[in-house]
């Protein structure tokens, strides 16, 4: 029994590799689906936002993460962009970080052709500017300049319709961060306190816990949480998407787990009791 | 001079005069060119990293050949191939990037970064099961917590609940919903404030010269 | 997928490829060689490695050559070279241009003081940017959200404002707990205790949604492999 014991404690890290990856992947081969459950009142802070505004409102993207973090966020971008071209609202993407302008790119290309949007007239693409802080900072007094009139491929924003009369915040009805690191607490530091900006975040779990202080104090007007956050804020707008596919395999992975540290922890105490 | 700087900028929150205003703008614009060059300055770190690694032969000098050699050919599909379209000379100064350089992106650095990242999934379960012990009162609670939050926030934990013969129990996700919305933000303001107080106090000693670390001493 | 049009074949070495059947062929390898991190560290692992430097870092070169160094430095001393040839030429950017060089004197050991001026420059009128908006944003505002639903509790439910009677307890306590001018001994020790248990249950907040962030990217790779490579050469495996 202390063998077995001993030899469970000290298990090869690969065999707990192979497992997680069965967890994951099980799922998807055994058409498993869960219901999607009741939202988040975070992810519904959000979604009830875009819905109230009157249609043509101004929504100003800021896509903020790599690559990384594609498959946490895209699907809940997508679905926000979604909604956004439902309601008939404006779309301006940005990225603050490099590979935010790429990131860009898929989100519309997938969403624009279903939506039967034109470029220039109901969206653009702004691309990456550089300077983070003094982007959001110079977005107080004059986008288009802070934007050097250009978008992502080097077109001139001044003469496109959809940046008609946008020229401050005072212009932009809801700005939505999608991130992985810390810009979200710039946007609110400095678009929020300094210019009134509404903003709402959609962010990777990680930063979930980080941002609740700030939707709870009225900052943010919604938090879009991970993975389940894109599946939720899916299930509002009645499209499901890979949000919504990922989550029996995340129940499944949750699962285990909460069960590798009841059985660590186990095995542990009955290791340790022997004298 | 970080100080005549900052106490201007500190000068145009409070005051937004259109003189202040434009100073502003322009002194932000300034710090925009010269971020780009910090940019810059890593980039040729990086470079200069793997050039030395490559003349001096040193330990898998094989690799930095690979890596200078992605780099060499993300920088010609970008900016000299660029939109394939035009002399060469105009593609250098045009603000567009070509199809090569998004296939590049899409199905070369995608992939590598996104799985980079995967990997931590795994490793995060490896130390679930290894070194996440239950040693006092406070470790408990750390895990309790992480167990109802993970159990909240996936639909299986409605289903969990359907023998008690309820349709679809949100007891689970309203446990996690508590958590997140009362104790983790009480908690989380907690150091928000302490990283608040250390940030402002740290401006205030970079603008008055107290502080210069970031100027290497 | 972003991608050169459908239908356009590469013709190489006498072979046509689809470049979006390539594509996803080189994704799904690269993805294998990362992936064969997990059994040990190897060659194939450390070449995709490498190969994720270069291209990132040729990636963010080639961005920052079109988005900072054209648009705010070229284009303005030289307009011509611009799609906006009518515009004027704005030579104050010579004095950031200036600094900006300045910063990358920091690889001549001699000249490297001198990039301590861009570095103070930015790194002041950002401290001084930051003060007022962060002690409102982060200070005032969270007192305030902390202090609010107690002082119109007549209106609120009691459930609400326990919960809010939790908060403010936890912000507290929390607080004293990273007060170290003074021992944490008799009321302070007891509050410093409560503070730290609020953190453990931040903390293990934080880590559960952690895990669910790990095992979402580990979901966005399998359904890359199952969904868009696997059906590109596997007949009927469209799942």
């Amino acid at each position: 029994m202390e063998d077995i014991l001993n030899r469970l404690q000290a298990i090869d890290r690969r065999w707990l590799y192979l497992v997680i990856f069965a967890a994951v992947l099980v799922p998807f081969l055994s058409g498993l689906k869960l219901p999607a459950g009741v939202p988040s009142p975070a992810t519904t802070g959000v979604y009830d936002y875009i819905e109230r505004l009157p249609s043509g409102s101004v929504i100003l993207l800021s896509v903020d993460y790599s690559p990384a973090s594609l498959a946490e966020l895209e699907p809940m971008a997508k679905a926000v962009v979604r909604h956004a071209f439902a309601r008939g609202h404006r779309v301006i993407a940005l990225a603050l970080f490099p590979e935010g302008a790429m990131m860009i790119n898929r989100i519309l290309d997938e969403v624009v052709p279903e939506m039967d949007k034109t470029y220039a007239t109901d969206y653009v693409n702004a691309g990456f500017k550089p300077g983070r802080v003094a982007v959001i900072l110079g977005m107080g007094k004059d986008i288009i300049g802070v934007f050097e009139d250009t978008d992502a491929q080097g077109n001139a924003l001044s003469k496109m319709p959809v940046m008609a009369g946008v020229k401050s915040y005072k212009d932009i009805d809801l700005l939505i961060n999608f991130a992985a690191g810390n810009i979200p607490f710039a946007w609110i530091t400095y678009a929020h306190e300094q210019y009134q900006q509404q903003v709402g975040v959609g962010v990777t779990a990680v930063m979930a816990t980080d941002l609740y202080p700030f939707w709870k104090s009225g900052q943010l007007v919604g938090v879009i949480n991970g993975l389940k956050g894109a599946a939720e804020y899916e299930n509002l707008i009645q499209k499901p998407g890979w949000g919504a596919a990922g989550m029996s395999s995340q129940s499944i992975a949750h699962l285990l787990i909460i069960v590798f540290i009841i059985l660590g922890n186990i095995g542990y105490f009955l290791v340790r009791r022997r004298p | 001079m970080g100080f005549i700087a900052g106490l201007f900028m500190v000068f145009t929150f409070f005051v937004p005069h259109a003189v202040g205003t434009r100073g502003s703008e322009m002194l932000l614009e300034w710090a925009r060119i010269i971020g780009a060059f910090a940019l810059i300055l890593g980039l040729a770190s990086l470079f200069r990293t793997h050039w030395d690694k490559i003349r001096r032969r040193q330990a898998q000098w094989g690799y930095s050949v690979v890596t200078l050699a992605s780099f060499a050919f993300m920088v010609w599909a970008g900016i000299i191939y660029g939109t394939g379209e035009g002399p060469v000379g105009q593609r250098l100064v045009t603000v567009k990037s070509g199809a090569l350089f998004e296939w590049l992106f899409n199905n070369v650095q995608v992939p590598l970064d996104a799985t980079m990242f995967a990997l931590l999934a795994f490793f995060i379960a490896s130390a679930a099961y290894r070194t996440f012990r239950a040693r006092n009162f406070e470790a408990v609670l750390l895990i309790i917590a992480a167990i109802i939050i993970m159990l909240g926030r996936v639909p299986m934990a409605e289903l969990l609940h359907l023998p008690h013969g309820e349709a679809i129990d949100t007891r689970m996700p309203q446990i996690y919903e508590w958590i997140m919305q009362f104790p983790a933000v009480a908690g989380k303001r907690g150091i928000l404030f302490g990283v608040a107080l250390g940030a402002i106090a740290t401006s205030l000693r970079i603008m008055l010269g107290i502080e210069r670390s970031h100027l290497g001493g | 997928m972003p991608e050169i049009q459908p239908g356009t074949q590469l013709v190489f070495l006498g072979l046509s490829l689809d470049p979006q059947v390539l594509g996803l062929w080189v994704q799904a390898l690269l993805t294998f060689a990362i992936l064969s991190f997990l059994w040990g560290d190897n060659p194939i692992y450390k070449f995709a490695e490498h190969v994720f430097v270069g291209i990132s870092a040729g990636y963010g070169a080639v961005i920052v050559w079109q988005q900072a160094v054209l648009l705010l430095l070229v284009f303005k001393l030289w307009p011509q070279l611009s799609t906006k040839a009518d515009a004027g030429a704005d030579y104050w950017v010579i004095i950031p241009g200036v600094l900006g060089l300045l910063m990358l004197t920091r690889f001549l050991p001699k000249y490297d003081w001198l990039s301590r001026y861009p570095i103070a420059f930015t790194v002041g009128l950002y401290a001084g940017a930051a003060i007022a908006p962060t002690a409102q944003a982060y200070l005032l505002k969270q007192m305030g959200a902390t202090m609010l639903p107690l002082i119109g509790a007549s209106e609120t439910s009691w459930p609400v404002a326990l919960s809010s009677l939790v908060v403010l307890v936890g912000v507290i306590c929390t607080l004293t707990y990273f007060y170290f001018s003074r021992p944490h001994e008799g009321m302070l020790g007891v509050s410093s205790k409560i503070g730290i248990w609020f953190l453990m249950v931040a903390f293990g907040a934080g880590f559960g949604n952690t895990v669910m962030a790990r095992i979402s990217l580990l979901i966005g790779r399998v359904e890359f492999l199952l969904y868009d490579w696997l059906p590109a050469w596997w007949p009927g495996a469209g799942l």
